[in-house]
């Protein structure tokens, strides 16, 4: 189906339905129930997960496919965010021309700094992007505003604000980001005895627009110029000699992945029309260099995967305090209370990096493929249980050995 | 005038030179070897002729036109392909896929944005690679990855990927170098059987005597960086200066 294979379909279908029924299956918990905490299915994070996610599914095609690790890519991002907002200011909030126009700006960006970049390889190249993004952030931060010429508004951040002109602006048009006068923000709540699901509009569109974004990567990956990226990764000194002139490959994918984190830019200021220069900062690039890493680079649905699991964490484990600690200990006593509560306290509310960091530690040395490393072995581990005492000949594929 | 034309050529690095007013002259659908001691210049005139060094004078030309200032894989595109001392080929990549890039390279050239098609549906591609790795006796390990395969098996993939490029010229870098005697001759009769099956030149570069007399129609001995003799293989053999170069003036 729409000239994917079997498996390649299956996969897409999986991840529509997951995403399609993201409110149900993030919200599991009744909302007044203790567990309620673990819910992610709010609005908010449901966007995150999907913007994030396109972001890595771009990461990907550039870092899972040629291998180049670009330390930049916040910057384009950021790029994406910038001009979504100008296009609120001075046409409407209508959020097409926006998000359109973030593409188109974030993969110029991308042309020229991948252009420069790409001279290099390996660890200069890393090095040269991360230069790169610092100084657009710079560039955002303080540079490009001052009285006389204010691009992106320093440290407030650009917003839109009564006196802009909004040229497009309709009378009946809410004053809010909108597709055609259906505002982002408008949420429709399911009630279902004590369990409540949120159905967002802003968060409908993102996962559309997420499904678009990774089938799009699947024709990527399974293209002819996929397979040159990947030849790229395995053995540039081969694709020179064999008449592959590996620059335009690498930077192609260079502006692809650019545009992709534009296009998340320009939605995350589509969700909430604000766009601030700690968007392009260096830990904003590394962030989406953990996602893709942790959810399993090179693969489909790593990044996706990993996004999902590392916005979970900074929003659900970020806000659990002492007080949600000392109601879950509650039933010890009070000496082994307070002592467990200690323990926990590191890793939790502010510390949840701590907990982060040492589960991506765990990824990076059990599975070196990531979570989708981590699935193939469960599932692996699955089968053989099933298949015990059945023929064994059968089972998993023939290594070849070396 | 041959297909491969190298005159004068010089190449210094700091002190060393490296190759000293080196003349060439391979003839078509001929196999020509390059001989010489350790140090020769060998792998020097090979980088020279591909476009990973350029010489300091000198000028190398291919088929009429010069090879000189042009990035490997515009040399490639003219008709040169090259086999490496170590198999260079795509580790990571199926041998099928290994065997495809090529093809695609000689039909797409250099760069292609080809990116939403998927690869089955080139069946021009899977056609042309799949008769090649036929030619390679190599069908059955085509789902394998390349890095898992032999050094003899890799050896062989690489010379498929240069043939399917359809090279008006081949060049071999030591092809045999660190090969189990059985895996040798079997590359001496896949060399064979390529030079009686395809126009085709092949120039080769090699250290094993045995593979330089069972192949070659011409060769050239290379000494500090200077041809010493050009001459057929039953005239070199005992050719005193050859002698000389090798063993040394006492002998």
């Amino acid at each position: 189906m729409f000239g994917l294979d079997k498996k390649d379909t299956s996969l897409l279908i999986v991840v529509a339905l997951l995403t399609l029924l993201a409110p149900f299956i993030l919200n599991p918990f009744p909302s007044d129930s203790a567990m309620a905490q673990f819910n992610a299915g709010y609005p908010d994070l449901m966007q995150r997960f999907v913007i994030f996610g396109i972001f890595a599914v771009g990461f990907n095609i550039l870092f899972g496919l040629t291998g180049y690790l670009s330390f930049g890519h916040a910057a384009f991002l950021g790029v994406g965010s910038y001009s979504a907002v100008w296009m609120f200011k001075l046409l409407s909030y209508n959020i097409i021309p926006a998000v359109v126009l973030a593409v188109i700006i974030a993969g110029l960006f991308s042309l020229l700094i991948g252009f420069i970049s790409l001279r290099r390889s390996g660890i200069y190249f890393s090095i040269l992007t991360l230069a790169f993004a610092q100084m657009s952030f710079a560039l955002a931060y303080s540079v490009l505003s001052n009285p006389k010429f204010n691009l992106t508004n320093g440290e407030t951040g650009l917003q839109v604000y009564a006196d802009d002109p909004q040229w497009l602006h309709g009378a009946n048009m809410p004053d809010v980001p909108h597709l055609f006068g259906l505002s982002m923000r408008s949420t429709y709540t399911l009630e279902l005895g004590p369990w409540a699901f949120d159905f967002n509009t802003g968060y409908y569109i993102c996962a559309i627009v997420m499904m678009v974004a990774f089938y799009l990567a699947i024709r990527i990956f399974r293209s002819p110029f996929g397979m040159m990226l990947r030849a790229v990764k395995s053995n540039q000194q081969r694709m020179n000699y064999t008449g592959l002139n590996t620059r335009p490959y690498t930077l192609a994918a260079f502006v692809i992945s650019g545009m992709y984190a534009g296009l998340a830019g320009g939605l995350m200021a589509a969700m909430d029309p604000l766009a601030g220069a700690e968007r392009m900062q260096w830990t904003a690039s590394g962030e989406v260099v953990l996602m893709t890493i942790l959810g399993g680079a090179g693969t489909l649905i790593g990044p996706v995967l990993g996004a999902g699991f590392i916005k979970y964490f900074e929003n659900i484990f970020s806000k659990i305090n002492d007080n949600v600690l000392h109601g879950w200990f509650a039933f010890l006593p009070d000496g082994l209370e307070d002592f467990v509560v200690t323990i926990i306290h590191p890793f939790v509310g502010k510390g949840w990096h701590l907990t982060l960091g040492l589960l991506f530690m765990m990824v990076v040395i059990f599975l070196p493929g990531g979570l989708v490393e981590g699935g193939q072995r469960l599932a692996a581990w699955v089968r053989s249980k099933r298949n015990k005492g059945q023929d064994d000949e059968t089972t998993g594929k023939t290594e070849p050995a070396e | 005038m041959g297909i491969l034309e190298v005159k004068g050529v010089n190449k210094r690095f700091g002190g060393l030179q490296a190759l000293g007013d080196v003349n060439l002259s391979v003839a078509e659908n001929t196999v020509h070897a390059i001989i010489g001691p350790n140090g020769a210049g060998k792998s020097t005139l090979l980088n020279c002729l591909v476009g990973k060094l350029i010489p300091d004078t000198g000028s190398v030309m291919f088929d009429g036109q010069s090879v000189l200032g042009r990035a490997p894989y515009e040399i490639n595109q003219m008709g040169i392909s090259r086999v490496f001392q170590t198999p260079e080929i795509f580790g990571d990549l199926t041998v099928m896929e290994n065997m495809m890039i090529p093809c695609f390279a000689k039909r797409d050239g250099s760069f292609e944005l080809n990116a939403m098609p998927s690869v089955g549906s080139q069946k021009d591609i899977i056609e042309k690679a799949e008769s090649m790795l036929d030619d390679m006796n190599m069908a059955d390990k085509r789902y394998m990855h390349a890095a898992a395969l032999s050094r003899g098996d890799k050896r062989r993939l690489e010379i498929g990927m240069c043939l399917s490029q359809e090279p008006r010229l081949l060049l071999l870098d030591e092809p045999t170098a660190g090969m189990a005697r059985a895996d040798t001759n079997n590359t001496i009769d896949l060399l064979k059987q390529i030079k009686d099956e395809r126009d085709i030149t092949i120039a080769i570069i090699e250290h094993d005597m045995h593979v330089v007399f069972s192949l070659a129609e011409r060769i050239t001995v290379l000494a500090q960086g200077t041809p010493l003799v050009e001459d057929t293989p039953e005239n070199i053999k005992g050719h005193p200066k050859v002698r000389e170069a090798y063993l040394g003036e006492s002998a």
